[in-house]
């Protein structure tokens, strides 16, 4: 019933959907955990409450993302083992104490000061929950640093010496894998992602709670921030991402290329097609649409520049060109359409209708959750680009998953298919909850003001409410004791 | 070589570090979990899981450096270890994920309470089994060819698995109820002394079994327990976990108050202890030591100074945020 290929391709299925799962998190958490720090910092400097509110607010939503976070992380730290094992004793000791030096210097950090940073405010004085903010803040941002330096060393190995046994082998220098070529500008690119992504969050629900009230000061208030930074970062982004494109150019040529949909060489002048349907069989891509030599321009700055297309690559080094091609085309429109949003934003500002402009808020809402559209497309896009490949150029795909049958990994692919839509589903659904509700004076955080103990998430005080009415949402509770 | 045979050395004892400290710490919250249905709805529930709250996430942590560190230094093991366990591995990972989110979708959907509370026992059930499972089933040892996994599917399944499985379920009902005398007080904490001599008395009964396999489960094994001059080292083992035993429960039974937390965990301190002396030197037995199957000189280097940095950080910090929550759950510093 089952071949050995069947599991090879059941174990990528499984690791691209359970990585795709978890990212989403993070994606999220790196760039809120920075803006907590942010708004709890205007907060101490200005004094004003409606930082501290907004804070508050944002917590909770922080708390049920990075919990999904920590959950689908740990899983992934298993997968390069359960389903990746020869991967795993070949690549081991190079990437293995990056992943150690990520445990060591990112997760206990953050782990650590969490539960200060939610529950703690008034158990160690503002400055040092500041200071717990700033190191949960500081975590994120330091896990990102090594596991995408374990990605770029899969993308861009160097620094390695090959041992006898067929390991990977550390060489002179942890600084030459540490920093390995695509490294900065993937570490660059990947962050600005996490940032923008939150801010389009925020702003969407910013957007949300000013169309039902535009006087509405913390709506206001997240709104613009989110605004400041699309109309400053997304530029910026574009500009990342176009130097990230250049590198990877420079060392995953085959990638480019299926990124560009170039089965054939252009010897003066390459197009950049803004359609086609990529045909490995016949090595086409069909349907093209494109802008004769563009695309010349924006990889070499040089509308004649010759570009190599997949037909100097043998075929069994190519890339699968059909998703790398259109990812790419997601991830940019998103990209195109954030920087548009944050000009218009930037236009609206000097008219003085920021805040007075339903079209406006209505598209900062459609574009609320498409960073998390781009970061996945952008994902896709590296990860399928460098295919067949799992260390670039070295070690195969095919000859790294473990020795596992088809339906052992088919069994564990779908429970966690079923348990990550349904846990996960619900978390999400927890979060859109926790955002309808609109930010107000007052707002309480993580921690209960009610008699009820400390809890991770509980502004609801659970036991006064009627644990057989399902219908008692939350926000009923809320709203009833705001008018207090 | 001599230079690398210590610092392997030095990395199996990090590990173990790292395991112990993710057992230690885990395993209270996870107990707590499997606990807790005896527990009244309402204030009893909340506040068992407010003890854990602030630090359940960190405790967690120490899994990834578990499954990260034995990565990083000894990646064969890794290689060889998840494969041969991948039921029990994905068992653990998804009850995990279950009892994790729990912590915060129990109080934003009190519709669901009860739903989520149950997930949070599951969960936590399945975990601390599939832990004690993994364990048996690495002691029993495992089938390895030309640096991979060459047993069947279902080798991990035996009685002995399911002896270590329920040793582990009754060891951690043991971490977390008597962590609950600490944390908790008046008919609450009454329930969870209770409960603590159960799970102790299990546990014990538990570990005596598991012993008793070692030594007849391979010649090996038995020898290094029963012979001379081995025994010489592995005597003090059970002599002082008996005696903690006997100081557990007298804790207990006295009504102390953080005493028999401590106590447990020096119980599980000196059954890894004897665990550790049964398969040393080797990291997979029958036939891989930590020797095989440790990363190079260069990985250990680079790693060791990370640790001689970090770790006294993490432990200070992590000391910190238990010394912020500390006191009994429902004390005034709460509110």
């Amino acid at each position: 019933m089952f071949e050995a290929s069947d599991a090879l391709l059941l174990a990528r299925i499984q690791f691209a959907f359970t990585v795709s799962f978890h990212f989403i998190f993070p994606a999220f958490s790196i760039g809120l955990a920075s803006y907590l720090a942010v708004l709890e910092g205007l907060w101490l400097k200005t004094g004003r409450q409606v930082y501290l509110d907004l804070f508050k607010y944002w917590l909770k939503i922080f708390a049920m993302a990075f919990a999904m976070g920590v959950v689908s992380g740990i899983v992934m730290s298993y997968q390069f083992g359960t389903n990746w094992s020869v991967f795993s004793d070949k690549a081991g000791p190079v990437i293995g104490p990056l992943m150690a030096y990520e445990v060591l210097t990112a997760f206990f950090l953050e782990a650590g000061f969490l539960g200060v940073m939610l529950f703690g405010m008034n158990k160690v004085g503002k400055k040092l929950h500041f200071f717990a903010t700033l190191m949960v803040a500081g975590g994120t941002f330091v896990s990102a640093f090594w596991i995408l330096s374990v990605n770029s060393w899969m993308q861009t190995p160097t620094g390695f010496e090959m041992g006898a046994n067929g390991q990977f082998l550390p060489g002179e220098s942890w600084f030459d894998i540490v920093f390995n070529p695509s490294f900065p500008y993937r570490l660059v690119h990947t962050v600005i992602a996490a940032y923008l992504t939150t801010a389009f969050v925020v702003g969407g629900v910013g957007a949300w709670h000013l169309l039902k009230d535009k006087t509405n000061q913390h709506a206001r208030k997240m709104f613009s921030m989110a605004m400041w930074m699309a109309a400053l970062v997304a530029p910026v982004q574009i500009f990342a991402g176009d130097m990230h494109g250049l590198n990877t150019l420079e060392h995953q040529p085959q990638k480019v290329m299926a990124m560009e949909g170039h089965y054939e060489s252009h010897p003066d002048g390459a197009p950049f097609y803004l359609f086609g349907i990529p045909n490995d069989e016949t090595q086409t891509l069909d349907y093209a649409v494109g802008i004769p030599k563009l695309s010349s321009l924006i990889l070499k700055h040089d509308l004649n520049a010759p570009l190599a297309g997949l037909d100097t690559i043998p075929d069994d080094e190519q890339p699968p060109v059909f998703m790398v091609f259109w990812a790419f085309r997601i991830m940019v429109a998103i990209g195109v359409g954030m920087m548009l949003l944050g000009f218009w934003s930037l236009f609206a500002r000097w008219r003085g209708t920021l805040y007075e402009w339903p079209l406006l808020h209505r598209a900062a809402i459609v574009m609320g959750p498409t960073g998390f559209v781009a970061v996945i497309a952008g994902w896709i896009t590296t990860e399928v680009g460098r295919q067949p490949y799992t260390v670039y150029g070295l070690l195969r795909t095919a000859q790294s998953a473990s020795p596992l049958d088809a339906p052992a990994v088919a069994a564990s692919l779908l429970a966690f298919v079923l348990v990550y839509f349904a846990v996960f589903g619900a978390g999400v659904w927890y979060i859109l909850k926790l955002m309808q509700k609109p930010p107000h004076k007052g707002e309480k955080g993580v921690k209960s003001t009610a008699k009820g103990p400390v809890r991770t998430a509980g502004i609801t005080p659970g036991p006064s409410q009627n644990p057989n009415d399902p219908t008692a949402l939350p926000q009923d509770h809320e709203e009833a004791t705001d008018g207090r | 070589m001599a230079v690398n045979v210590d610092l392997t050395t030095v990395w199996a004892f990090i590990i173990a570090f790292g395991v112990f400290a993710y057992v230690v710490m885990d395993g209270f919250d996870l107990g707590i979990g499997v606990l807790f249905p005896t527990f009244e709805p309402g204030p009893e529930r909340d506040r068992a899981m407010n003890s854990i709250a602030p630090v359940w996430d960190g405790n967690e942590t120490w899994l990834v450096l578990g499954g990260g560190g034995l990565f990083a230094a000894f990646p064969l093991a890794y290689a060889v270890i998840l494969p041969a366990t991948y039921p029990l591995i994905i068992a653990m990972l998804l009850g995990l994920v279950f009892r994790g989110v729990a912590f915060e979708y129990r109080w934003r959907d009190p519709g669901h309470r009860a739903f989520w509370d149950r997930a949070f026992t599951g969960g936590s059930l399945v975990a601390a089994m599939s832990q004690g499972m993994i364990l048996g089933a690495i002691l029993q040892g495992i089938k390895v060819v030309d640096r991979s996994y060459a047993g069947s599917w279902f080798d991990w399944f035996t009685p002995y698995t399911l002896l270590t499985g329920l040793g582990v379920v009754a060891g951690y009902a043991l971490l977390g109820s008597t962590w609950l005398i600490w944390k908790l007080d008046g008919p609450a904490q009454a329930h969870a002394r209770k409960l603590a001599i159960a799970a102790g008395a299990a546990t014990l009964i538990l570990m005596a079994g598991v012993s008793l396999y070692n030594v007849a489960l391979n010649a090996e094994y038995a020898e290094k327990w029963l012979t001379a001059p081995e025994i010489y080292y592995a005597a003090p083992v059970p002599i002082l976990t008996t005696i903690v035993a006997i100081s557990l429960l007298r804790a207990i039974l006295k009504a102390r108050n953080s005493k028999p937390f401590w106590l447990s965990i020096a119980l599980f301190f000196f059954g890894m202890a004897g665990l550790g002396f049964t398969i040393w030197p080797n990291v997979v037995p029958p036939g891989i030591t930590i020797w095989d199957a440790a990363a190079p000189e260069r990985s250990q280097i680079f790693m060791l100074v990370g640790v001689a940095i970090t770790m006294p950080l993490i432990i200070a910090y992590t000391g910190w945020a238990y010394w912020v929550f500390r006191g009994k759950v429902g004390d005034e510093g709460y509110h």
